[in-house]
């Protein structure tokens, strides 16, 4: 497994715990009641599971598997700078649905999300091709 | 293919179907007129598709699929996969029975279901994580 893979997978399972973590609290408050500012954290638990478990699990195995040039997988900086931009813009869009006074924050999240995919997008469609190619 | 990585994708599949007609269910319920405890179906929608589906179909999968963890120790500790396919499900029957249920009957039985749910899924979610993670390294 390379190594970019290798963080992005790892990186998957931190945010499984932490998304499942906070899932768990958020449940638990629902059935036994213990705070209502645990609402708050709704956001950060859908932006861990669906983006930081699911998608960067995806990516990880993703780069891993998907068809090489030769050797090679090209333009791996570019992965890099996903899983950069990926990362921070989680923790924006989480902190931002958190402190729910501050909408800018989840927007630059997002812009930094959808930068992260862009340029993955860019690294990964050249190498969707028939074996031989 | 691993018994349990059988078992696993065969539960996901399930839940799949059973999220799909939840969905269904909660999409006719204001057409047709139907029992306003369907409503409760939403968040049990949402997580038989996203954690006994999606989540439960990766955990299967990485479990056979994943690099080795020793020659001697493959596909590291059995116990912990079975702990995991264990409580992850209990832990979304519970769900399932629990968030409807508490909107016609009141009752502390209810919120107590669906506190044994959270601390079953949350339990089983890291033990996946605690068996993965030393199968993910650098060749």
């Amino acid at each position: 497994m390379p190594r970019l893979s290798v963080w992005f997978i790892r990186t998957a399972l931190l945010y499984l715990a932490c998304g499942f973590s906070l899932g768990g609290l958020l449940l638990w408050n629902k059935g036994l009641p213990i705070h209502p500012d645990i609402w708050r954290l709704l956001p950060a638990h859908m932006e861990f599971l669906l983006l930081g478990w699911t998608l960067q699990l995806v990516i990880g195995v993703a780069y891993w598997i998907l068809p090489r040039f030769r050797s090679e997988r090209s333009k791996s900086e570019l992965v890099w700078l996903t899983f950069g931009l990926l990362n921070v813009g989680i923790w924006f869009v989480a902190i931002g649905g958190f402190m729910r006074a501050l909408p800018l924050v989840q927007l630059t999240g997002r812009l930094l999300e959808t930068a992260a995919i862009v340029a993955f997008v860019i690294h990964a469609w050249l190498r969707v091709k028939p074996a031989g190619q | 293919m691993p018994f349990i990585t059988r078992l696993f994708i065969k539960t996901a599949l399930f839940c799949l179907v059973v999220a799909l007609l939840c969905g269904l269910l909660i999409g006719l319920q204001p057409l047709l007129d139907m029992p306003l405890w369907l409503v409760g179906l939403t968040p049990v929608y949402f997580h038989l598709f996203m954690v006994g589906w999606v989540t439960q179909i990766i955990v299967g999968v990485a479990y056979w699929m994943f690099p080795k963890q020793s020659k001697a120790n493959p596909r590291g500790s059995d116990t912990l996969a079975w702990i995991t396919y264990v409580l992850l499900n209990s832990g979304l029957l519970l769900r399932t029975i629990a968030e409807p249920a508490r909107i016609v009957q009141t009752g502390q039985l209810w919120g107590w279901l669906l506190a044994a749910s959270a601390l079953l899924q949350w339990v089983g979610g890291l033990a996946f994580v605690a068996n993965t993670w030393p199968r993910i390294k650098e060749r």
